[in-house]
């Protein structure tokens, strides 16, 4: 017993170290937990006060079509109708994700099986240089590029859903392709070389054996795209033309929640029914990008790659 | 070698302390926040840095987040100087009895349209129709036939607020559409989209869109300060209560003659010490001479 217990200062020193990197890791975390928290409590506590300090019912709120926050209808109802804003937004997220989607598979697969090579050099770096661009050079492109050739193509202004749609495919593109290249690369070789060893073409292998065995992490790319187009605010807002109105078509002004809110967030005073509002439709946005998460958990949960 | 290094250390952490001591008692260090309108911000950076420069170790941190942020800003004390467009009692959820207004310029605001449009003159009555979507074309109004785009600023802007409560008769109330957050970007998109109408504050016009004069009146300075021109909005400086110390003197410094004639009318507004007319919160105009 004596001899063990002369050994231990030194082991407990080392202890010490070991405990004491333990607790800052442990301090670090909870910190990010608690962040993440705060924040979520502070939005989702602000949004519900249009619920429940200012007395719209939430079908009002949904599936209202009047937005002017600080004014009433002949009823005395306040009209903050979310519904051309969440429309707006799902339909960009949506086509962009559907444009996005076969040409970043394309561009993986290109890097991945076609030729690796090129892919690294080329296509690479064009795509890393795409991810650096700030949102709001895309936004300024869109409004001297995109809205004018919109607007040559189809007539009207340009500004609206199509522009939008057409801006967040550029912006979704890095995204969804890097994260493509790497559940194509996910793959394990022998699959390959198993296909190859029967007879396959380098199609077959590729459409048969590679796609599907890559489908949860394609799946999880689109995802990740399509929540990163969901939560972009500045260059939609600056193609869109943001009028809140349930759009007739693609090519007159709409608008999504983000680009409502970062247009109003300045002129409304804090703890009103205008900057509260605001707030509900910051909380559709939390809990959205909530569920893009949990949509890729579970995607990656169902399918992850076995053997 | 060591002994070397370490008095190397304290030779300078002695120099250090000198420097640091002999700068402590000549230069006290203060510094203000102002806060808010983001049309105001250009006025009050350049006099903020002017007044800093002539007064060493004062710092005025301006910020900009739009009128409604520097008033509510204001009213809960967290700054020493809220920027607003308008009144403070044109925001109904402002207790605007606490505040202390400083008018420190003036801003005329024009229509503007893409350059193409036949149309240079318009009357108000067709102005307002326009913008609350009565009028459509601008053959209406004597031009091409060409469908008319209103853009307007976000709801609660104070331009915005300017235009509408000066151009709208009571009742009126404006169409839903376009909607653009700054003054720059709906410049820019009025002069790249045909048929389009908006409006700006005058420091932001350039060759790239047309003015509309209003029954005849030009949108210039001179008509602006005889109310000619009634598209006009007060640049506010609030203060909670009466304004003190560095706050008090800056607002001071802003209102001086070499500010009033020199700096302001070079960033394109108006001097509060021209203005002929003066106008209240309810929008009545009063002749001061």
């Amino acid at each position: 017993m004596e001899q063990i217990k002369d050994t231990q200062p030194t082991r407990s020193t080392k202890r010490n170290q070991e405990r004491f990197g333990k607790t800052i890791s442990l301090i670090a975390t909870l910190l990010i937990v608690l962040v993440v928290l705060s924040i979520l409590f502070f939005v989702l506590s602000r949004g519900l006060r249009t619920f429940t300090q200012h007395d719209v019912s939430v079908l009002d709120f949904f599936a209202g079509t009047e937005w002017r926050p600080g004014e009433t209808d002949d009823a005395g109802n306040a009209l903050v109708g979310a519904l051309p804003m969440i429309v707006g937004s799902f339909v960009v997220t949506l086509l962009s994700a559907l444009l996005a989607t076969p040409v970043s598979i394309g561009a993986a697969v290109f890097m991945t099986e076609v030729s690796p090579k090129a892919g690294k050099k080329i296509l690479q770096p064009a795509i890393e240089l795409l991810v650096g661009i700030p949102s709001v050079v895309y936004g300024f492109i869109g409004l001297t590029v995109v809205v004018p050739f919109v607007r040559q193509l189809v007539g009207g202004t340009g500004f609206g859903m199509l522009a939008g749609t057409l801006v967040l495919f550029v912006m979704i593109l890095p995204t969804t392709t890097s994260m493509a290249v790497d559940a194509l690369n996910a793959v394990p070789r022998h699959y390959r070389e198993a296909s190859f060893a029967m007879g396959g073409t380098r199609w077959q292998t590729i459409y048969r054996v590679v796609l599907r065995a890559a489908m949860p992490g394609l799946l999880t790319a689109i995802v990740f795209g399509m929540a990163r187009a969901f939560g972009e605010a500045l260059a939609v807002q600056m193609v869109i033309g943001n009028a809140p109105v349930l759009p007739d078509s693609f090519t007159t002004p709409a608008s999504t929640l983000t680009s409502i809110l970062t247009m109003n967030m300045g002129n409304t005073v804090f703890g009103t029914l205008e900057n509260d509002v605001l707030w509900s439709l910051a909380s559709i946005l939390l809990v959205m990008s909530l569920v893009f998460n949990i949509v890729t958990r579970w995607i990656g949960k169902k399918g992850a790659i076995k053997g | 070698m060591k002994r070397m290094n370490v008095l190397n250390k304290m030779l300078f952490l002695l120099s250090g302390i000198i420097f640091l001591s002999a700068c402590g008692p000549v230069v006290e260090e203060e510094s203000i926040t102002a806060v808010g309108s983001s049309a105001m911000q250009p006025l009050v950076e350049a006099a903020g840095e002017q007044y800093s420069g002539e007064n060493f170790g004062k710092f005025i941190n301006v910020q900009g987040g739009g009128s409604g942020t520097g008033l509510s800003q204001i009213a809960a004390g967290a700054v020493e100087i809220g920027n607003s467009d308008i009144f403070a009692e044109e925001k109904e959820e402002i207790d605007a009895s606490q505040l202390k207004d400083h008018l420190v310029a003036v801003v005329g605001i024009t229509p503007i349209v893409h350059p193409d449009i036949d149309v240079s003159d318009v009357s108000k009555e067709d102005l307002a129709k326009i913008f609350t979507g009565e009028i459509t074309n601008w053959s209406e109004v004597g031009g091409q036939d060409l469908e008319i785009v209103v853009l307007n600023r976000a709801s609660g802007s104070g331009t915005r607020a300017t235009f509408e409560s000066t151009v709208f008769e009571e009742g009126q109330e404006a169409m839903v559409t376009q909607e653009q957050e700054s003054s720059g970007t709906v410049r820019s998109i009025v002069s790249s989209t045909p048929g389009t109408i908006s409006y700006i504050a005058f420091p932001y016009v350039d060759d790239s869109v047309k003015v509309l004069s209003i029954n005849g009146v030009e949108p210039a300075d001179e008509n602006v300060v005889t109310d000619d021109w009634f598209i006009w909005s007060y640049q506010h400086m609030y203060t909670n209560g009466e304004p003190e110390g560095l706050t008090k003197d800056f607002i001071e410094y802003v209102l001086s003659e070499p500010v009033q004639e020199n700096l302001i009318p070079r960033l394109g507004y108006i001097p509060i010490t021209q203005m002929e007319v003066q106008k209240d919160a309810e929008g009545n105009i009063i002749e001061t001479e």
